[in-house]
Formats: C-alpha cells, structure tokens, sequence
C-alpha cells in the first residue's frame, strides 16, 4: 500500500548502498585517502575523547612506501622485536595456507583465514601485556600465535580430534584458552564487546592492573551489543581496548552496508566520548603504536579507545565462501595499502636487519614447522575418522554438576549406541 | 519480612560473605531499585560494587558475563521480565553457553534477578510470565519463589551456584500472598508462616519443590503466586489436593512429582504463562511418561490463555479462582 502522492512535494527515494565494483569489473581505490605515513600527531593519552576528530578522521601511518618508519607515532622497537613481529606474522600466514588446505582436503569441517589482516592480531598482541585479555572475534589468530601458543593445540581443536580442549564441542577455530588470556570465541556477533568491557570493568572495580581488548569487525558494528558495549565502556572508563577490523566485507556485503558511506567507524567512537583512533591496519607498526598508546590510556585510567584498522580481507570469508561472486577480482592485489608482511619485511630490509634469503629460509622453515605441527596433531585423529571423545562428553559442562534429566538422556543415548551395533558404539 | 525485603536480605548476606558479588541493574544504585529490593546496598558496599546501569539490557548482562568470566559473582537486575528479551542473546547463546563450548575453562556464575508475573494491572509489558522461553535453553537454571522465606534462601543458592541463574520475582507476592481475589483486601506476609525470614545466612537448595500443602486426590504443580491461588482455590473446593511448589523449574524435582502424581492418580498444572509451548506442556509430558498406569485422568493445564497479556481484562485472563475452580470440578469428575 503506498500514500497518495502530493502533486508539489517530489517522491523520496530509498538510498541502498551499491559497492562501487563488482565481479567483472577492474576495480581502482584512486577515492580512497591514503595520507602520507607520519602525518598524524601523537596527542597525550589523557587528552580528552573530544579532541580525536582528526585522527577519528584520517589514517595513522608508520611504514611509508620506501619502508621507513616515520613521523611521531614510530613505536621505535628493536630489530629483534621487529623480526620477532615478521616471524609470527609469517606464521600466522602459513598456519593459515594449512589449514585451509587442510580443510579442502576433507580433514575438517571448515576453517577462515586471516589473510592480508595478520598486522591486526599479532602488532596489537605484542603490544598488550601476556595477562591482559583478549576478546576476539574468528579472524584473531594472530593473537594466539603471537603468544607462542602451540600450534597443535590449535589444530587439535579444529580437528575436532582426542587432543582438543573444547572435546570436540566447539565448531573448528573457535578456540578458548584461559591460560593464553584468550577468551572462548563464540559464532554470534559482538557479543564479546560487552564481555570485554564488564571483564575491563571488574579489572578496575578489583584495582587490578590488567586491561581487556576486544576485536570485531566493521559488519558487526551494526549489532545491538556494538552500542551497548559503547556505552559502558565510557559510562564507567572502563579499561579496554575496542578494535574494529574494517576489512571492507561482511561476506558479501561491502562496508557500506555498515555504515561506511557516510562516517569511519573510528569517528563512532566520538560521539560515544571514546577516543578514537583510525589507523593503517597494514601497517604493523601503526597496529603496534596505537595499541600502546590505547593501553597506556587504559592503564592510566584515562579510559576506553576504539581502534579503527583499515585493512582489506584478502581471502573468501570462510572456507564455506567464493568471492568472486560477488567483488571484483583484482580488489585485494590492488588495495593501496598493500600487504602487511611485504611491508613490514621492506622495513628491516631497509634498517639492513633482513634480507630476501633469509626471508625465504624463513618462510620454508614455518612451512615445515607447521607441517610437523599438523602430522602430530593427525596423529590425534581428524574429524570425520571415527569418535575422538568419549559419547558421553556430549552432556558433560552443561552445567557444573549434571542434573537428572541429562544423565537420563545420557543413559538413554548410550544404550541405543549400544542396541544399535553401529561403529560409533563406545569402546 | 516481606518478599522484597527477604531479597534485599539475601544480597546483603551474600554480599557481606562474598567480595567479589556485585549488584547493577538501572536503578539499582543510589535509588535502590524501582520496588526497593537493593535498597541501602549501595550506601553499605559501595559504588563499585552496587551501581546504576544504562538503559540497555543487552549491554547488563553482556558486561556481567564479562565479569563472570574475570572472576566476579555478578547479580543483575533486569527492571521487568517483559524487558528481558534484548538481552536474550546474551543469555541464550553466552551465559548458557560459557561453559560447554569452553569445556569448563570458562563459567558464567551470574544470577539475573527479575521480577515478573501478573496481576497487578501491569498491562502488556509489566505482566509476562516468559520462564517457558529459558527453560528451553540448556546450560541455565531458572528458580521461582512463592514465599519470602524461600526467596531468600533460594537467591543466595542462586548467587552461589557457579552456573548462571534466572531468577524470576513474583511480584504480586512481593507484599503478601495473594488468593487470586483481586477484589479484596490485599494480605500482607506478617500474617503467613514463611514471612517469618532469619536475617542471617541459609540456603534452600536448588531443584528441590516443596509440597506447600499436602492432599490425597490431586496433585497441583504450580510456582510463584499461584502456589497461593491454588491452595486457597481447592480449600475453598473442599478437594483435598496436594500442591507442589517446584520453586526450581530447572532442574526439576522429578521425585517429588512422581510420587505426588503416584499417590494421587490426578495432576493439574497452574501458570500464568501463555499456554502453547508453556513450562506447563513440559510438566504435562513428564507426568504423562512417568506415571501414565496411575493417572485416572487426563493432565489438565489451566493457564494464561494465547494472547498479550491484557490491561482491563486481567481478572479474565488470570486463571484465578474461577477458572481453576472449574477445572477442579473437571479433573476431579474424569
């Protein structure tokens, strides 16, 4: 049913966002304000959330194109730390290649990379304490890798297999480990922003020292929790991070669909009195930077930041996806920001502390690495190839201790696992 | 006391035991809570530990799973049930959740207080009975009070227990029992046994019902205000019912029903919640497998009826005397 027209008033239209390429097209960022690296100031990390316009805004940038680190936001770090960084980068990629591979091969169910965003989790990880906690979203690898977590409990997990912690509950890459300060992932959207922020809150309200960070990305900036994790965070300053990964995709659907038309999503951080920074998410060393500062912030009780990284989902959004059905083929090797290891290698390379041969030595030493990692972790089973867990942990931490009608089911399951004579019966 | 009292009594004893118990909910804080069950706590524990939160339910237990997961004993408040549902994504697919999918290594001991129910000419959005939606969610516990007594001893297992629990006020019952007559003088609970409530610590343990008024010929499973409209509606029949107060509809005290039902040959279920899908179809179900060679009659329900909780109607939608009344004169003839 529509309202009758007015002769004098011209009718409205509906403005739905449109990507600016899709599938076919060559797609060109010649729209997209790449500010030279150093040109964003540095302000006190007490100054108040109102001042942040400018960096809300624009883009903070370290590496510039000749791989030097400039301006007043270079973190400074020593050429150990920085190859230390390139390495679990470059982990965090062939970790990634693997798994994916593994999946196509029928090894488990499913898997995301991370790739072209390993800046985003491994520079702000280095960056934060080993006991601050961390709330990611699926694309945060990279926080565990740069904690030195073992990759075979990694892969246990998404192997579903005899090794996994989570006993084969949890959907693959939805890891969870106390001890890495990493919370439990979950599938639905941005629930852990709150979650950080009460976890931040706690911290402060115990006079502990610790802070929380949390990641999501610039689609799900559009959930409820998004706001209401916001708003908490500065009613009470809390100490905490808030990362938003603004890869430019939500599955299909393109930033704009989060908003992107019209504002940054570091600028959202403005009008809640957060500060807001918007930052070079290729560039590790801007990554690292702006966590540092964030942190300090929080530490200082100054309150809560919000991080915009400017980055581009180089891949499919999971293993279940196929982007070319819906963008432009040549969008990820084109994006102006180039790629966060290329860069970050081009700057040691620069301070004469790499070079090519002892990146490739590297880079074959993690892809054996990571090979070994995957053989003993195969040998604790694979999804698909019989039962890892015992039937019966299917009903285990419900709740603390087990209540009557799920032992009853239990009973119930394991005697038609019996009666049935199926394979799956318990040994 | 009074149930109000006895509640705010129970985070004041958790509280004074526990450090790391906190209470937030809107207008919890300085105020001390829209029916007055926080009040004083602020003034004694401080404003880090009892303290006002913005008007977002989803942003109130999502801040307390987070604190859950650091380590607290969070008590939130959600001002209505009827206003619990933004925050449902955090219960349903987190707290339920926390500790399955992280195999244990996280756990989410938060207790969501609410009051809820009809009765009071809530309308709409001041009425709902909405337990039946969380009883469906595994990894939660929800627990229902009738007395103050039990509210107390009840909220402090609730606070303690390291799962996450609902716990839903009847807050017709908050001043005093209520006999279903709305036309008549409200009753305070100076004058019923179980508004006499110790001011220190004890714990009325969860899962466990209690049988509020023991009888031969019917068992009434009920919880919350109808506990008090059952009995007062079958003395008034002359049917020497047995009603159970289940207190905890999860997990349930199967016992106590089986051998009520065995007893009995007969059950009625009584809640105020809509009747499609209610907490009621699953008490139904239960009695039906567990004691069907003893039933001499068909599980009867008498509920809310399917629809939006009405304003001026209410005493027709409220399955009161009346309604369970007949009932009783039904199951009674089967």
């Amino acid at each position: 049913m529509t309202g009758e027209p007015r002769a004098n008033l011209p009718p409205l239209s509906l403005h739905v966002p449109e990507p600016k390429f899709r599938p076919g097209d060559q797609a060109e960022y010649s729209d997209v304000i790449v500010p030279p690296a150093g040109s964003g100031r540095r302000p006190d990390p007490a100054e108040p959330a109102a001042q942040f316009h400018e960096l809300a805004y624009g883009l903070v940038r370290v590496l510039d194109d000749e791989g030097n680190a400039v301006g007043p936001w270079a973190p400074r770090l020593t050429p150990d730390t920085l190859r230390r960084m390139l390495r679990y980068m470059a982990l965090v990629r062939a970790f990634d290649e693997r798994m994916f591979r593994a999946q196509r091969q029928g090894k488990t169910s499913f898997y995301m990379k991370c790739t072209g965003e390993e800046a985003v989790a491994v520079a702000a990880t280095m960056a934060l304490q080993r006991d601050d906690m961390t709330f990611p979203s699926y694309r945060q690898q990279g926080i565990l890798i740069a904690r030195d977590w073992s990759l075979v409990d990694m892969m246990n997990q998404i192997y579903s297999n005899k090794g996994d912690r989570l006993q084969g509950k949890q959907l693959p890459i939805m890891y969870s480990t106390r001890e890495g300060a990493f919370f439990s992932i979950s599938g639905n959207l941005a629930t852990q922003y709150p979650q950080a922020v009460g976890w931040a809150m706690a911290s402060a309200a115990k006079g502990d020292t610790r802070i929380a960070a949390t990641w999501c990305g610039e689609g799900s900036t559009a959930e409820g929790d998004f706001h209401s994790a916001c708003t908490f965070a500065s009613v009470y300053r809390a100490p905490v991070i808030l990362n938003v990964v603004n890869n430019q995709w939500a599955i299909s659907s393109f930033s704009g669909f989060a908003g992107a038309e019209s504002t940054t999503f570091a600028a959202r951080a403005l009008g809640y009195g957060i500060a807001g920074l918007r930052i070079d998410g290729n560039d590790a060393l801007a990554v690292y930077a702006a966590t540092e500062w964030a942190a300090e912030r929080a530490r200082t009780n100054q309150g809560p930041t919000l991080i915009e990284h400017f980055t581009y989902r180089a891949e499919g959004h999971s293993t279940s996806d196929d982007p070319s059905q819906y963008r432009s083929a040549n969008e990820a090797s084109d994006w102006p920001l180039g790629d966060p290891i290329a860069r970050l290698k081009g700057h040691l390379v620069r301070l004469g502390e790499w070079d090519e041969e002892r990146h490739a030595a590297q880079d074959l030493e993690l892809a054996e690495l990571v090979k070994r990692c995957q053989k003993e972790a195969e040998a604790n089973g694979i999804l698909g190839h019989g039962l890892h867990q015992p039937l019966d942990t299917l009903f285990e931490g419900v709740f603390e201790e087990m209540p009557w009608h799920l032992k009853e089911q239990r009973a119930q399951m394991l005697a038609e696992e019996e009666a049935s004579g199926r394979p799956w019966a318990r040994k | 006391m009074n149930m109000i009292q006895a509640i705010n009594s129970a985070m004041d004893v958790v509280m004074a035991r526990d450090p790391d118990v906190i209470v937030m909910g809107e207008d919890v804080g300085y105020f001390g809570g829209v029916f007055r069950a926080t009040a004083g706590l602020q003034a004694k524990y401080g404003k880090t530990r009892v303290f006002d939160t913005p008007i977002t339910e989803c942003g109130i237990i999502g801040v307390a799973v987070g604190m859950g997961a650091y380590g607290l004993r969070p008590v939130p408040e959600i001002q209505f049930a009827d206003y619990i549902y933004p925050a449902l994504d955090q219960l349903v697919s987190e707290a339920a959740r926390l500790r399955y999918r992280s195999a244990g290594e996280f756990i989410s001991p938060i207790t969501v207080r609410s009051p809820f129910g009809g009765g009071i000419f809530g309308g709409q959005t001041h009425s709902q009975s909405p337990e039946g939606i969380f009883t469906h969610v595994s990894g939660i516990k929800t627990v229902i009070p009738a007395t103050p007594y039990d509210a107390k001893g009840l909220l402090i297992s609730a606070i303690e227990d390291n799962d996450p629990v609902l716990f839903f006020e009847p807050k017709r019952i908050y001043n005093g029992p209520f006999d279903g007559y709305w036309d008549k003088p409200a009753k305070n609970w100076s004058a019923h046994p179980a508004g006499e409530v110790p001011t220190g610590y004890y714990k009325i343990p969860l899962g466990k019902a209690a049988i509020a008024r023991a009888g031969n010929d019917l068992t009434i499973l009920a919880y919350g205000t109808m506990v008090h409209v059952a009995i007062a509606t079958v003395e008034e029949a002359g049917v020497d019912a047995e009603v159970i107060d289940l207190r905890t509809l999860v997990p349930l005290d199967i016992e106590t029903i089986e051998a009520s039902v065995k007893k009995t040959g007969r059950c009625m279920v009584v809640h105020e919640a809509t009747r499609t899908g209610g907490f009621g179809a699953e008490l139904a179900a239960l009695v039906q497998e567990r004691c069907f060679y003893h039933l001499e009659a068909p599980v009867e329900r008498v509920t809310g009826f399917d629809t939006p909780y009405p304003h001026s109607l209410e005493w027709a939608y409220f399955p009161g005397p009346v309604r369970i009344g007949q009932a009783l004169k039904k199951i009674m003839k089967d």
